[in-house]
């Protein structure tokens, strides 16, 4: 009924080439002159194809066209609307039409792309232009909210990504809050020894970095801490933050250890010592810590577990200790959340053949970081798990946990580099030979080839092959006493028994455990890995599909150093941008509640998710704040009355477009058809 | 409800009579109720499969018709021997996979008047079962004559975890299920690294050298981690270490006495059998030195002795703390 009726719009319908992307599988001409013809009576008033619409010469043949024929509304049959949609709704705005008369049809992702047979994708882009012509008639000249943004920065997580986001965007003026859960920043990088494939030493590049980051005027840090509640939309997030209780008050301690030094409970530090060495209950994770006090880890602490000790408060020199602390809860107002929150190693127990975990000497990658580290549990001696052995032979298994369908598809993209640096560390440091065992090498970076050839010239030896076991079953001379690396070396063709002293397992990255809390908490979506998903991969890199959230270093996927601190520099860049315009346009794609069809049964109110309807009591109404809503619909789907509709998906405007793609618009095929659609 | 059929398979008749005789000894203290499939055949071990796929199956099936006509409320088959029970997870698996494959058993089948819907059974390991069903809390509460101080490799060959195909054991490449029922029965367990290697099969009619070397490799392990008694739950595996040892010390000169027992034996012991009834005496390297260790009344051990060779090196109580192991903390509370 709704695509019968009148009709007084004179539509334009512009068809693109794409190069070859849509005409090589779309008769381009035959949809142009298809919808001057057929779509006559419907409005069309004129069809143009054109190689690339998406350029200025396309752009402003739309332009030229709706200044010399009048059009009033536009259809262009090209990309997906995420590509191009913006473009072509600007190029009608400078000509003078609301850019919301404008309409795309996706004729590339949703047909070119997906379909072979050209005489069925080209009919079936008629239909999806068809569909949207009768939809364009329907849609209303809409304005853009505009709502002012808070000029706070939110950063998630303290590693290297987060420090870096949230420096560029301090220094240039403007306050964020950096929160970390460990009781001090620095992440992954502070336990590494050396970074590839320079060989800097990774504490002397990032320290500088971490103390101005918890000097910094315009940074609020706040670690032992962890967002609990994020509200609001962009430019005006409301966020709540868990401050975990440090038993230790900050205004009079400094950090100068004595508590840590007394502490009678030793505990094994699994988190900055990788589970290979110790602290004590109340701690500083190690020596350089943003912030320098410690906090008390309630779970191992004798005072909080027996009621019994209070060594360290005794022997406090300035009183700092209060056991007395709560957890406190902080909120705080910002614009902007970009989320740095990092990465999990792969289990290496999770493959039992490689031994970890049964055979002593068997090492993960982070352990041997520690034991590589001049601050580590050895002192930077590369020992056995003894505590004094030096390894004779050393063996670098690759790919552990990555590249592999039992565990995981990916590449975690650092540990052909790293697995190459420990390589270069161990001859360096033990004479020892090593044998690194990859699948593929994988060196593309800046200097990182050069890297591999150096670690080749020095003697490494390479076996290419995934290796099978490790075991200390020891079978012919020579094996007694060793762990044997079984290895089918792919070159050759045949099965090697290399016997070593240690093994180092290059194990992946994994998103976060909580990577999928962390995203439904903040609003953003994950992949099937659990790494978050960027606006585009490509072009968008730090952007969330979530306005005003983003994404830098490994929570978006695995990657090396260089390229975490270029995306938290790029991501700090956006979110400067947006704060020096001071006010934001939100899409004015919104539902609405008709307020006397609104019966007041609350059904709306707790099904969105953006908390953006509010009841009236007085009146039993509800009704929907414009600012809140994100135009997903889900009240105007659920709403018992109809009474809710979505500013640019009216039912009209859905209805109308379903006739037109089944072509019930064309030479009065309505008649057909039942009137058995509902208003 | 622990109810199950039973396929007991040859050699659990013959070779392994001592896994049958200390499996009925047990099985009412487990409160297993097995109910044995009427008039089952082979399942053609690791050979027939090879030969002719349609004929192989149906030697299979012709089992699992019989055991889908026999459900007394149960429609799980335990198969204790590891050869048996690849063949028939083998057969319900393929045949439910690839349907053409289930319908030319089932025609073949149809001669003999049978008929099996593939999928229609569970086909599962007795330490599966006992594991996962009757669990280690009431193995543990049966424990009368705890195994303590008797060193044991758990040994699991190559079959029965591999290739899992309904997903029932902790890790295909290293389970862990036989250790924890071990630990249960209160034995010291070695972390056996060739836990699920090869014994050599078949290869000991076909090429003894090959078959040598793999029971050498198995036995020299076991010796290296100065375990007492190895501990296996295949009739094959037992069979090639215990008959084939003597052959094995002959071709590398080698003077190896590592005795092989099923599982089911030494939950026997554990829940204070007597040993004979256990089928203890029956194999070929003595049990009776190892035996000795946790007190079970036996003859005085026989003289000579094995040299002891050098201490593998392991992990140290000082040095550098070992990654903790999921399950580790729960083992040492309980």
């Amino acid at each position: 009924m709704t695509a019968q009726q009148e009709n007084k719009e004179r539509i334009g319908v512009y068809v693109c080439h794409c190069g070859t992307n849509i005409a090589g599988t779309v008769d381009v001409a035959s949809v142009r002159d298809w919808a001057a013809g057929r779509l006559k009576d419907r409005g069309v008033v004129l069809a143009r194809d054109y190689k690339f619409m998406c350029s200025s010469l396309g752009q402003e043949l739309i332009e030229k066209d709706i200044k010399e024929h009048g059009l009033t509304r536009v259809v262009v049959a090209a990309c997906s609307p995420h590509l191009h949609e913006n473009t072509f709704r600007t190029a009608c705005a400078r000509a003078g039409l609301n850019p919301y008369l404008c309409e795309l049809a996706s004729i590339r992702e949703q047909v070119s792309w997906v379909h072979t047979d050209k005489a069925a994708a080209t009919a079936k882009a008629k239909a999806v232009l068809s569909g949207a012509v009768e939809r364009v008639i329907h849609n209303e000249p809409l304005e853009p909210l505009h709502v002012p943004i808070h000029e706070a920065t939110l950063v998630v997580g303290g590693g290297i990504a987060g420090i870096q986001a949230a420096l560029e965007i301090a220094d240039a003026g403007f306050p964020v809050y950096l929160v970390e859960r460990e009781p001090s920043i620095g992440g992954h990088m502070s336990q590494f020894d050396k970074t590839f494939p320079t060989l800097d030493c990774s504490a002397c590049i990032l320290t500088p970095k971490m103390v101005s980051a918890g000097t910094h005027p315009k940074i609020t840090l706040m670690t032992w801490s962890e967002v609990v509640k994020v509200d609001g939309y962009v430019g005006n997030f409301t966020v709540t933050i868990k401050k975990q209780a440090r038993y230790v008050t900050t205004e009079l301690c400094t950090g100068c250890g004595i508590c840590q030094e007394k502490c009678p409970k030793k505990v094994i530090d699994e988190v900055y010592e990788a589970g290979l060495g110790y602290r004590k209950a109340v701690y500083i994770p190690f020596p350089q810590a943003v912030p320098k006090f410690p906090v008390i880890d309630r779970p191992n602490c004798t005072f909080f577990q027996k009621g019994t000790c209070r060594a360290c408060e005794k022997l406090c020199p300035t009183g700092a200790i209060d056991f007395n602390q709560k957890d406190e809860f902080v909120t705080v107002e910002v614009g902007n959340i970009i989320l740095a929150t990092g990465y999990d190693l792969f289990d290496a127990r999770r493959i039992p053949q490689y031994g970890y975990g049964r055979l002593a000497n068997v090492y993960t990658n982070l352990e041997f970081e520690r034991l590589s580290n001049a601050a580590g549990p050895t002192n930077g001696n590369i020992v056995l798990r003894d505590g004094k052995t030096a390894p004779k032979a050393v063996g670098v298994i690759h790919c552990v946990g990555s590249r592999d369908r039992n565990y995981n598809n990916y590449c975690s993209a650092i540990c052909c580099m790293q697995s190459l640096k420990f390589a270069h560390i161990v001859r360096e440091r033990t004479g020892a030979q090593v044998y690194n065992f990859y699948i593929d090498m994988r060196t593309p970076a800046k200097a990182y080839d050069e890297f591999y050839q150096r670690v080749l010239e020095e003697g490494t030896l390479f076996v290419r092959g995934r290796v099978a076991e490790v075991t200390d079953a020891a079978r012919l001379p020579g094996e007694e006493g060793k762990l044997i690396i079984q290895v089918e070396d792919t070159l050759v063709g045949k099965q090697r028994r290399i016997p070593v002293d240690m093994v180092v397992l290059s194990a992946g990255m994994e998103p976060r455990h909580d990577a999928k809390d962390v995203a439904k908490l903040f609003g953003i979506s994950c992949s099937s890995d659990g790494w978050v998903i960027e606006k585009h991969p490509k072009l968008d890199p730090v952007a969330t599909m979530t306005e005003g959230v983003f994404v830098v270093g490994c929570a978006q996927g695995p990657k090396d150093i260089p390229a975490t601190v270029a995306q938290g520099a790029a991501a700090s860049a956006r979110v400067l941008g947006r704060i020096q315009q001071k006010e934001i346009a939100l899409e004015p794609v919104r539902a609405n509640i008709n307020q006397d069809q609104c019966s007041g049964c609350r059904i709306c109110n707790n099904l969105c998710p953006y908390n953006a309807i509010l009841f009236h009591e007085d009146r039993m109404v509800s009704e929907v704040n414009p600012a809140l809503c994100q135009g997903c619909g889900t009240c105007v789907a659920a709403c018992p009355a109809g009474a809710i509709s979505g500013t640019g998906f009216s039912d009209e405007q859905i209805l109308s477009q379903i006739e037109g793609l089944l072509l019930l618009n064309i030479d009065g095929r309505k008649a057909e058809v039942p009137e058995a659609v509902p208003a | 409800m622990t109810h199950y059929l039973l396929y007991p398979g040859c050699s659990m008749e013959s070779s392994a009579i001592a896994y049958y005789d200390s499996l009925m000894a047990i099985r009412e203290t487990l409160g297993l109720e097995l109910e044995e499939i009427h008039d089952w055949n082979c399942c053609g071990a690791t050979e027939y499969l090879g030969i002719n796929l349609i004929p192989a199956y149906t030697l299979i099936s012709r089992n699992l018709a019989l055991a889908a006509q026999q459900t007394n409320g149960t429609r799980t088959v335990v198969a204790p021997c590891s050869a048996c029970y690849l063949n028939l997870a083998k057969a319900n698996h393929f045949m439910l996979e690839r349907p053409i494959l289930g319908v030319r058993v089932n025609e073949a089948l149809a001669a003999g008047g049978l008929h099996y819907d593939p999928g229609s059974l569970q086909i599962r390991h007795l330490l599966d079962v006992i594991i996962n069903d009757i669990g280690l809390d009431a193995v543990k509460s049966k424990v009368v004559r705890p195994l303590k101080g008797l060193r044991v490799a758990p040994y699991l060959g190559c079959m029965v975890p591999r290739p899992d195909y309904d997903h029932r054991w902790s890790n295909p490449e290293y389970p862990n299920e036989l250790d924890r029922l071990l630990k249960a029965l209160g034995a010291e367990v070695i972390d056996f690294p060739l836990k699920t290697h090869c014994c050599g099969g078949h290869m000991t009619q076909i090429g003894p050298a090959t078959a040598y070397e793999l029971i050498r490799r198995l036995v020299h392990a076991a010796d290296q981690y100065h375990a007492d008694l190895m501990v296996t739950l295949c009739p094959m595996c037992q069979l090639n270490v215990d008959a084939y040892q003597g052959e094995t010390n002959k071709h590398f000169k080698t003077n190896y006495h590592m005795p092989i027992v099923f599982f089911t034996q030494l939950m026997g012991l554990a829940f204070g059998k007597d040993p004979v009834e256990l089928g203890f005496g029956k194999e070929f390297v003595d049990t009776r030195p190892a035996l000795a260790k946790i007190g079970v009344e036996v003859p005085p051990p026989p003289a000579g002795e094995t040299p002891t060779p050098p201490k593998p090196k392991r992990a140290k109580k000082e040095g550098l703390p070992m990654p903790r192991m999921s399950g580790e903390e729960e083992e040492v509370s309980s």
